[in-house]
């Protein structure tokens, strides 16, 4: 009895108690940690080997210093330049991402129009293929033309890349519903509308993702490439003015600054879908593109 | 009640006395491809009484499950037609459930949602639903396991969940294509036992599809055994075993085995049965 109540109160009382209540945490964090570690280490690994290798190619002066700058010379130009860069960075994340949705948007109804009307397919299909394989950059002269140096062109240039692989992922994913979950619908009386947002579309989430990860790379490559044709601001606008100054310093950090943007906004779409397909297989053992 | 069972060939004494539920009457289907016509059955004509068992069992190509589909109102016949309920089937029945041979339900939904999903497609009232699904979670013994998804059970699980689902909405019919044929022998004489215990509680009338000699007998009141391209009724048995059965004592059964060997024999001279 004695030592039954007695039990309790020591091991609170000593310091030794303190770290039991405390260790399940930090194990928890340690882990989170180590997963970070594990994920991380490779990639990070390259990029400090290219990092040196990138300063030993400069220190031994292999190039002149107005090809290849020294990593110092970025990294000083993305400090003191940093407000013109994050404005310039501003505008082309917006002509990215207003791009990227609304090719999302567009390229989501397109497929929706392909899988449920034969007719619309054979109408839509051939359309979406031609604006696929002419090739942006020739239009972009054309767009800069009609809707001037705003953002506009910029955004168009976005949406037409981007969107293919929507439409593709799009019409792969609605199409991969099982049959039998088809038929078991039609038993349950089950409208259109009710078969495709409980059935259909959340089963196509996966495929659709692919694309959407896809299409979000591309909108950058779309939106860059409308500012190079005409911009008086953004990403592209800055490189095409370093190279004109041969300013290599300031061409290498809008470099790093594109592919940043790229990078981030890849990993936010693969945020989202861990979010929203927990459940799929590509999601039960880790992320192929980011864990080893 | 003796262990003793009456084989007919075509007979349902009883069939003029009770309603018949479903009336299936000189159906024909014939599939066509640019290369040849398949006739898959081939003037198929079964009533099914009320709250009857009836298992159907036959090689493989021999039309069962176009048969099933055509009840549901999947898919039209050829020729023929189909009452269920008195009424004729022209379009997807909604007074059914139906359970496939793959359990086909949703990766991201958990056992309780997959079930609920027939609810929420019917408009169900959301209580009444909620209740109907924990009873029948516990009726298959799937409680503990309410959220885990599909991916997190095994085979005979994933078609408790389907039978669940099939039976959320009290339908009058079951329809069941193969629903235990993916499922290891001892799963499968477990889903048996539970079917036909299930079958008793509610008294859905079952129209069970199956490759089985041994599920067939088990569980039909009746069971109809079709032969191969084009689909046909050979021969109809009735089934007289005790209403409570202890599945080894059925199974070992002189009567069971009596009529699993005639069933046995007629499938092998109908036709090559694998």
């Amino acid at each position: 009895m004695s030592d039954l109540a007695s039990h309790p109160g020591t091991t609170t009382a000593s310091p030794d108690g303190d770290h039991d209540d405390e260790r399940p945490d930090r194990r928890r964090a340690a882990e989170r940690a180590r997963q970070v570690l594990s994920a991380t280490w490779r990639p990070g690994l390259i990029l400090v080997l290219l990092w040196v290798g990138w300063w030993i190619v400069t220190a031994a002066e292999v190039f002149p210093a107005y090809l290849v700058p020294t990593p110092g010379d970025v990294w000083a130009t993305l400090i003191e330049d940093w407000e013109m860069l994050a404005e310039h960075t501003w505008v082309t994340t917006y002509e990215t991402v207003v791009g990227f949705v609304l090719a999302a948007v567009i390229g989501m109804l397109a497929a929706v129009l392909i899988v449920y009307s034969p007719t619309l397919e054979k109408a839509l299909y051939p359309l979406i293929l031609f604006a696929q394989v002419i090739p942006k950059i020739a239009i972009a002269p054309i767009l800069v033309v009609w809707f001037g140096f705003g953002p506009m062109p910029k955004v168009i240039l976005a949406v037409l890349i981007a969107f293919f692989p929507v439409v593709v992922s799009g019409v792969a994913g609605l199409r991969s519903t099982d049959p039998e979950l088809l038929d078991l619908s039609a038993t349950m009386g089950a409208s259109r509308w009710k078969t495709f947002r409980k059935i259909r579309f959340p089963g196509a989430l996966p495929h659709l993702l692919s694309g959407l990860k896809v299409a979000v790379t591309l909108a950058v490559v779309g939106a860059v490439v409308g500012e190079f044709v005409g911009a008086d601001e953004g990403l592209g606008y800055v490189l095409l003015l370093a190279s004109g100054n041969l300013n290599s310093a300031l061409l290498f950090a809008d470099l790093i600054l594109m592919s940043a943007l790229g990078v981030v906004l890849f990993i936010l779409v693969e945020a989202a879908e861990a979010l929203l397909i927990p459940w799929h297989a590509s999601r039960r053992q880790g992320v192929p593109l980011t864990t080893s | 009640m003796s262990d003793t069972m009456t084989t007919s060939a075509s007979g349902q004494p009883a069939a003029a006395a009770t309603e018949t539920t479903i009336d299936i009457r000189n159906l024909s289907c014939t599939f066509s491809s640019k290369r040849k016509r398949t006739t898959a059955l081939s003037d198929v004509s079964l009533r099914v009484r009320a709250g009857e068992f009836v298992s159907i069992v036959g090689p493989s190509g021999c039309g069962k499950s176009t048969l099933l589909k055509i009840v549901a109102g999947l898919m039209p016949p050829s020729d023929g037609e189909v009452h269920l309920l008195g009424t004729a089937v022209t379009e997807p029945q909604r007074e059914i459930g139906f359970a496939f041979q793959r359990a086909a339900l949703l990766e991201w939904r958990g056992v309780r949602a997959n079930i609920l999903l027939q609810a929420e497609m019917r408009g169900m009232d959301k209580r009444r639903a909620a209740e109907r699904a924990d009873h029948l979670i516990e009726l298959t013994g799937l409680t503990g396991f309410e959220t885990a998804l599909p991916h997190e059970l095994s085979g005979g699980m994933q078609q408790r969940v389907a039978l669940c689902r099939a039976l959320l909405h009290e339908p009058p019919v079951l329809l069941m294509d193969e629903p235990f044929g993916a499922l290891d022998a001892l799963t499968r004489e477990h889903m048996n036992v539970e079917m036909h215990r299930i079958w008793r509680e509610t008294g859905t009338t079952v129209v069970l599809v199956t490759h089985s000699i041994a599920e067939a007998v088990y569980l039909g009141q009746r069971v109809v055994v079709m032969t191969p391209r084009p689909g046909r009724i050979d021969r109809v048995y009735d089934v007289d075993l005790p209403a409570q059965r202890d599945y080894g004592a059925t199974m070992s059964s002189p009567a069971f085995e009596t009529l699993a060997r005639e069933i046995r024999t007629l499938l092998g001279a109908s036709g090559h049965h694998g």
